[in-house]
């Protein structure tokens, strides 16, 4: 038996359902025999009436209403049908979730999942990676995970946190990672994984890029280079330490989202390794992202827009030459 | 129908509704409360904005009158008179305008964004619309957890109701089914943006039945009709019935905040029988139908201003907030506090 990254996220939400009389899953065509967008949600409907339910159109009022849920004492899941519809819901997120508990210390334990990131053919607006905007706001925990293992046990962890929870579920996962099993243990969240042990540089990533990073990893391998790939896990909180501690082991830095270039988690890590650990570096530290313009349709460009396995390897071979 | 007092103080005989008396009082303390919090803010006491209630005191009074314990309250902008007939302390709002740590939102927010979930009354967000489906979630949840008789009531302008955020909180509130009524008091003016900027249709409550509500209007200057719109209103969600929007014709006596003349209002819209003033109108009718006499609005005066200055000075009293001692940490969840947030 195996299990996909979809299939461990309905898992996961099958159990909270089981185990959580205040969870309810509440998104768009969610519920019935369709199961969802994606069918993260398939049969839970059926299993569990009444806790999954279909909304309107409205992502703004969808998250509101799931933060007054949230004050009241439940445990919503918001599924949103695309991460790139979230930007409809942003003011609730940020502004109303983000800031509930400082204001009135009254917990705001939402979790809203983001199908996120590109696959082939997505377009400009069915495919984004919105973390670091998320990230960029107090209030929230923002997480990636980039496993089966992870997508099953960080979505567990999200429900039972009190604050609310940004949960970026990668698309081109969904299908193509499988496990063989669901996990039976986990690492905690606020924790980067070293994925891969390594000893020239240091690539810290998160989300469907670890795999990219670990394909390229592979071919250095060859070279007798080894690289070291750090999944961050959590965007926020961000673990700083262990990626302290993977840069002091290799001296070299390469950061790697799949994200627009401006600003976001790649330049945060960044920033923090130059003010904490300059010492530690024998080059200067490089990120490479999306190219900054919409992500493109065709999926000849598309894989030129995200980072891919030749322009990492490039960008590996440039900051090994410094 | 207009309801005659069945009990309670011997002057309320004639009172249009058994509330009305007790609707003034609150009024009334508003009007003199929000005339003090003017003052502190002209004397520079006040850091921030002053936002006032000035001709929305009866629409808004009856908005708090008729909710319960388990009850939950959306107040905005203008609804002193609404937070008060809650149950919101008068302290409590004087500590937030005055930045006490000790106030419901110890300096972190300021004025008229405050609240007490936890009684009810939720801490709006500046964003116009945003609180209607969050009134929304809190009835889902109270359902979902087998509470009963509960209802929601929130609050809203007829500039906020040109939101996205108003138009999906009710329609879900709609679809959802839950028990809510949304007072949306028509004042004229969005800030300085008169209604023919703001919207185009002839009558802001025919919205009702696009929503698939109950809709009713109401002159927002007569206390007795606000009191008994706003009650079925409240009754008709207890029972069941859908959602009941209730827009409330008004003039706001103000300016936007404190900080605006308000030079734009116009001559004429000021003669207007919708800019007559509530409380006024109020005071006359008790006059003239001898509920209370002269001498003891006067009485009742000194009593509220004596409440309202005592609030003041304990406020005052009390320390302000301080950065060193603050926890700058905007998660409950302190192990999940990104580090730079507490490395300072
Ligand atoms: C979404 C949003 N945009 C702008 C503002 C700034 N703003 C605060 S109050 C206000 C006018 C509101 O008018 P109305 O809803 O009619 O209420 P009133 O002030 O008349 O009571 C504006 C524009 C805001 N709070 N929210
Ligand atoms: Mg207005």
């Amino acid at each position: 038996m195996s299990v996909t990254y979809l299939e461990a996220i309905r898992e996961a939400q099958a159990k909270l359902l089981r185990d959580d009389d205040r969870v309810f899953i509440y998104g768009q065509d969610i519920a019935g025999k369709f199961g969802g967008a994606f069918k993260a949600t398939k049969g839970l409907a059926e299993q569990f009436p009444g806790r999954v339910l279909n909304t309107p159109i409205s992502e703004d009022a969808m998250v509101g209403t799931a933060i007054g849920a949230a004050m009241e004492g439940m445990r919503p899941i918001v599924e949103m049908q695309f991460a790139d519809f979230s930007s409809v819901a942003l003011n609730q997120i940020l502004n109303n979730a983000g800031t509930q508990y400082w204001r009135t210390q009254t917990p705001c334990p939402i979790t809203v999942r983001l199908p996120s990131g590109g696959t082939k053919g997505s377009g400009p607006f069915h495919s984004q990676s919105m973390e670091g905007i998320y990230s960029h706001y107090p209030g929230l925990v923002v997480l990636t995970p980039a496993t089966v293992e992870d997508a099953y046990t960080m979505l567990i962890d999200a429900v039972a946190i009190d604050d609310p929870v940004i949960y970026c579920e990668h698309k081109y996962l969904y299908y193509h990672l499988k496990a063989d099993a669901l996990p039976t243990e986990k690492l905690p969240i606020g924790k980067a994984r070293v994925v891969r042990p390594g000893r020239d540089l240091s690539i810290v990533t998160n989300s469907a890029m670890v795999h990219e990073a670990l394909a390229v990893a592979q071919q250095f391998r060859a070279e007798g280079i080894e690289l070291e790939v750090v999944d961050l896990r959590s965007v926020k909180p961000l673990d700083t330490a262990t990626v302290l501690a993977s840069v002091a082991r290799t001296g070299r830095l390469l950061c790697v989202g799949e994200a627009f270039p401006w600003g976001g988690v790649t330049a945060e890590v960044i920033a923090r390794v130059a003010t904490e650990g300059f010492h530690l570096l024998d080059a200067a530290p490089a990120r490479i992202n999306a190219k900054d313009t919409p992500i493109p349709y065709h999926p000849n460009l598309w894989s030129e827009h995200r980072p891919n396995a030749k322009t990492i390897a490039a960008k590996v071979r440039q900051v090994l030459a410094e | 129908m207009l309801q005659t007092a069945e009990r309670g103080a011997s002057t309320s005989k004639n009172a249009p509704h058994e509330k009305y008396l007790k609707a003034f009082r609150i009024m009334f303390q508003t009007r003199i409360f929000e005339e003090k919090l003017a003052s502190l803010y002209r004397g520079g006491l006040i850091t921030g904005g002053v936002y006032l209630g000035k001709g929305q005191e009866a629409v808004s009074v009856a908005c708090g009158l008729f909710l319960q314990k388990g009850d939950v309250f959306a107040p905005l902008i203008r609804d002193q008179a609404g937070r008060s007939a809650f149950g919101e302390p008068l302290v409590d709002v004087a500590r937030t305008y005055l930045g006490s740590r000790s106030g419901p939102m110890r300096g972190r927010d300021g004025n008229i964004h405050r609240g007490c979930p936890k009684a009810g009354q939720l801490a709006m967000i500046s964003h116009l619309g945003a609180m209607v489906s969050v009134v929304v979630g809190k009835l889902l949840a109270k359902r979902m957890k087998g509470e009963k008789g509960f209802i929601g009531l929130t609050t809203i302008g007829e500039g906020g109701m040109q939101t996205g955020a108003t138009h999906e909180g009710m329609n879900i509130a709609a679809v959802e089914r839950v028990p809510l009524v949304i007072v949306a008091t028509n004042n004229h003016y969005a800030y300085s943006t008169p209604n023919d900027r703001q919207f185009a249709c002839a009558d802001l409550v025919d919205r009702a039945k696009g929503y698939g509500y109950e809709g009713s209007s109401v002159d927002g200057t007569d206390l007795a009709q606000c009191l008994e719109v706003i009650s079925a209103a409240v009754k008709h969600a207890r029972a069941g019935r859908p959602p009941q929007l209730v827009v409330a014709s008004t003039l706001r006596l103000a300016g936007h905040g404190e900080h605006d003349d308000a030079s734009y209002v116009t001559e004429d819209i000021k003669r207007e029988s919708f800019a007559q003033d509530a409380l006024q109108r109020t005071e006359q009718f008790i006059l003239e139908h001898e509920l209370v006499d002269r001498e003891g609005l006067q009485q009742m005066r000194a009593e509220l201003a004596a409440e309202v200055d005592e609030a003041v000075a304990t406020a005052q009293q009390e320390e302000a907030p301080v950065g060193s001692e603050e926890d700058w940490c905007a998660v409950s969840t302190r192990e999940l506090a990104d580090e730079p947030t507490l490395a300072e």
